[in-house]
């Protein structure tokens, strides 16, 4: 019955995909399909989080920035000016701070071995804190004014192969998300959603200001693609229209089998015993672990493992993009869209999950043309009648997506709670 | 003494001031989440929202010449906009939640519901107001305070700007009131009876729609007070209270969720921190600088002015790991 159903869904989806193809021409959509699918890939991700696991991960933003700035520090080109000044030699002092740092608070959190215990314990890890801050700024500071100002501006890149950043992007998120996790993943659910969107927003702070290691606002681009990109094919003679599409196209057939592969494995794993403990820990968490199940590290596990797939995500988009601009990342288009997307589509389905994320993206990204032209009429209607147009249409169009994806995830809650291609539950007779 | 009166100015009233705001937003916040259990993440659009209604019927009173020379014209209406702002909370209830509530969702799909409001509402204001930035003082001036300290050798004044003082005064008032509505009146007992345990609170029988009802209203028109007096205090833009919905969010934790008078102490508590966090500490030093050990530099704040709002996010989380129910015990289900 689902499995028809998905079906349908999935054939109406090609024919509304097929639709916007024919109106926007082909190099449009096979942008938009790009993007879809990474944003499918991220999508899978949450669900993973969400359907499998029901952790309420609200700091998707973050995961997506780090595999963004991951991909840009492995792909960009190697800046020469940094590794010749003494900048590496004052990160390197920097990082030994850091670790000292590191290590002075560890050994406060275990100073109970040696005997101090109690309210003298949480003296001691205070001044640990305080002190390992003080070391770290004094030796972060300088580093970073100077390579902002005569070390070559920024640290650069490292000049290798954008698919080892998308690697490094999974990473690097699974490695926050590990931190992350150990510190948030024993708060229930509201509490842990406000927390993860509270770390999100210290990951962005600190991406966007960091100027010596990201460029914060001033961007990076361009970002080499792992396929060749549409200059290349005009080079060996394509025309420049269908160069878009053909170098899109590649683009896209990477993006399908990093998603294909990634789905193979969730797929799989929801069917095998570990995807069968993980639903009854999301259904009843005491039960679980009253059968002998390690609820926090299993929630760990899986926390760590949907922000791989986000990292990765995120570094695709950004290699797409070419650009990265931490300052363009918002909690609308990174976080909550997300969310619609595995709503939408069906929390623990990962057929919903993809599904929910082609058309939430498709409906994100062409809201903003179809109310340009309604507004158009309208303007042109109440010309006609006198009242005279609607002033700024162009600003105003592109502000209706926000509330188009208000509108759809109020109506998928209510008639449609599940999601379009619900989990299935199967329950032996 | 110079420099004290500095220190007073940088954070003593900025932190008053923040802290207000915070206080004001929390309140509602922690209201709804010890009344229906749910996170309310539209709180922050709510209080964008109050803050348009409140610009609007400024906008309005100047054109029909309704002004005062002595009190802003954006604390005029401020009555009449936490009215109306009160109706549209109501009705967002009605149109949003209460469909939900009746088939017995549970406290994550709300939340969820309420982050679909929030892009509602900002959508709507979007779609009205552009992405500009608006103020209430175009057409008149925010009046500053100067009071000189009788003191010998000091050569700074005390500064603050009159919508600062009333906007103290206005959360004095409204803490007040409410600490009155739920000690004194039969409905705020009722109300916080219900925060207790909802079910005992209706066999015993109390009107629980009706406390639902009332729960909006205060939640609505303290949103409106909240933005009026962030966008009076700063400007009014359309994605103004995004980025205060977290310490607000964080201000009620930190007070314990379900707790009124912890959120007050919370969101004072997330201000000061906040003021006091970019601060820059070498200008109280800098009299002594000769006898210190080492050399003063020029700014010496714990954090970097950018990352101000960072420091509310670091209160939270860690008071969500030290006690994940507040400093004042809050409600957990």
């Amino acid at each position: 019955m689902i499995a028809r159903r998905s079906l349908v869904m999935f054939a109406g989806l090609f024919v509304l995909f097929t639709v916007i193809g024919w109106f926007l021409g082909a190099a449009n959509i096979s942008l938009l399909l790009v993007q879809s699918f990474a944003y499918a890939l991220i999508a899978l991700g949450l669900n993973i989080q969400w359907g499998y696991g029901g952790l309420f991960n609200f700091g998707i933003m973050g995961m997506l920035m780090l595999g963004g700035a991951a991909v840009t520090f492995i792909s960009y080109p190697v800046n020469a000016q940094f590794w010749g000044s003494e900048g590496p030699l004052m990160l390197g002092k920097a990082l030994l701070a850091f670790l000292a740092g590191f290590l002075l608070v560890w050994g406060a959190r275990h100073a109970d071995r040696i005997g101090i215990k109690g309210r003298w314990k949480s003296v001691v890890t205070v001044l640990a804190w305080i002190v390992a801050y003080t070391v770290y700024r004094s030796q972060i500071d300088p580093a970073a004014a100077y390579i902002e100002t005569s070390g070559g501006g920024w640290v650069g890149g490292l000049g290798l192969h954008p698919v080892l950043g998308w690697l490094f992007g999974g990473v690097l998120a699974a490695g926050v998300a590990y931190v992350v996790g150990k510190i948030c993943l024993g708060l229930r659910t509201d509490y842990l959603a406000i927390a993860t969107i509270g770390i999100s927003e210290i990951i962005r702070a600190l991406l966007k200001n960091m100027d010596w290691l990201t460029r914060g606002t001033l961007t990076v681009s361009p970002i080499p693609w792992p396929t060749p990109i549409p200059q290349d094919l005009q080079a060996q003679g394509v025309s420049i229209s269908e160069s878009f599409i053909y170098a899109r196209l590649g683009f896209l057939g990477l993006v399908i089998i990093v998603l294909a592969v990634a789905f193979f494995l969730v797929q799989r794993a929801y069917g095998g015993p570990w995807g069968r403990m993980m639903r009854a820990i999301r259904d009843n968490h005491i039960a679980a672990a009253s059968m002998g199940k390690n609820v926090t590290r299993r929630q760990l596990e899986i926390f760590v493992l949907g922000s791989v797939l986000m990292g990765i995500g995120g570094a695709m988009l950004v290699s797409f993009q070419q650009i990265y601009d931490p300052g363009a990342y918002q909690p609308i288009n990174h976080t909550f869209l997300i969310w619609v997307m595995v709503i939408v589509g069906g929390a623990g389905n990962n057929w919903g999950a993809v599904f929910g994320a082609l058309l939430i993206y498709i409906t994100w990204m062409i809201s903003d043309p179809v109310s340009q032209w309604l507004f158009n009429n309208i303007s042109n209607w109440s010309t006609d009648m006198g009242w005279g147009a609607i002033p700024e249409i162009q600003s105003r169009a592109s502000q209706m997506r926000v509330f188009v994806l208000g509108v759809v995830i109020t109506i998928a809650l209510r008639y449609a709670p599940r999601g379009l291609i619900p989990e299935v539950v199967r329950r032996e007779a | 003494m110079n420099e004290l009166i500095f220190f007073f100015n940088n954070v003593v009233v900025a932190g008053v001031v923040l802290g207000s705001i915070y206080a004001v937003g929390a309140i509602g916040v922690t209201l709804i989440f010890g009344i229906l259990r749910f996170a309310h993440f539209a709180h922050g659009d709510m209080m964008t929202m109050g803050a348009f209604i409140a610009f609007l019927l400024a906008m309005a009173a100047t054109a029909l010449g309704i002004t005062t020379p002595v009190v802003p014209t954006g604390f005029l209406v401020l009555p009449l906009a936490m009215i109306l702002a009160a109706i549209i909370a109501l009705g967002l209830d009605k149109g949003f939640y209460a469909p939900l509530r009746k088939r017995g969702a549970r406290p994550v799909t709300m939340l969820i519901a309420s982050i679909g409001v929030t892009l509602i509402i900002q959508g709507m204001i979007r779609l009205f107001f552009g992405s500009g930035t608006y103020s209430f003082f175009e057409t008149e001036q925010k009046q500053l305070v100067r009071i000189p300290v009788p003191l010998e050798g000091v050569t700074r004044t005390i500064n603050f700007t009159q919508p600062q003082l009333l906007m103290v005064l206005c959360t004095a008032v409204a803490v007040l009131a409410l600490h009155f509505f739920l000690t004194r009146s039969r409905l705020g007992k009722a109300m916080r009876a219900m925060a207790d345990n909802a079910d005992l609170a209706q066999v015993s029988g109390i009107n629980t729609k009706l406390v639902v009802r009332v729960t909006w209203i205060i939640a609505g028109s303290l949103a409106a007070m909240a933005g009026t007096m962030l966008a009076l205090d700063v400007n009014l833009k359309p994605d103004l209270a995004f980025n205060i919905v977290l310490p607000i969010f964080a201000a009620a934790i930190v007070g314990g969720l379900g707790q009124s008078y912890g959120a007050i102490a919370g969101g004072f508590l997330i201000g000061f921190a906040e003021t006091l966090a970019i601060f820059n500490w070498s200008v109280l030093l800098r009299p002594v600088a000769g006898s210190l050990p080492f050399e003063l530099p020029a700014t010496l704040a714990i954090v970097p002015t950018e990352y101000k709002l960072t420091v509310a996010f670091v209160i939270l989380v860690v008071v969500l790991l030290w006690r994940p129910t507040g400093i004042f015990k809050g409600a957990s289900t």
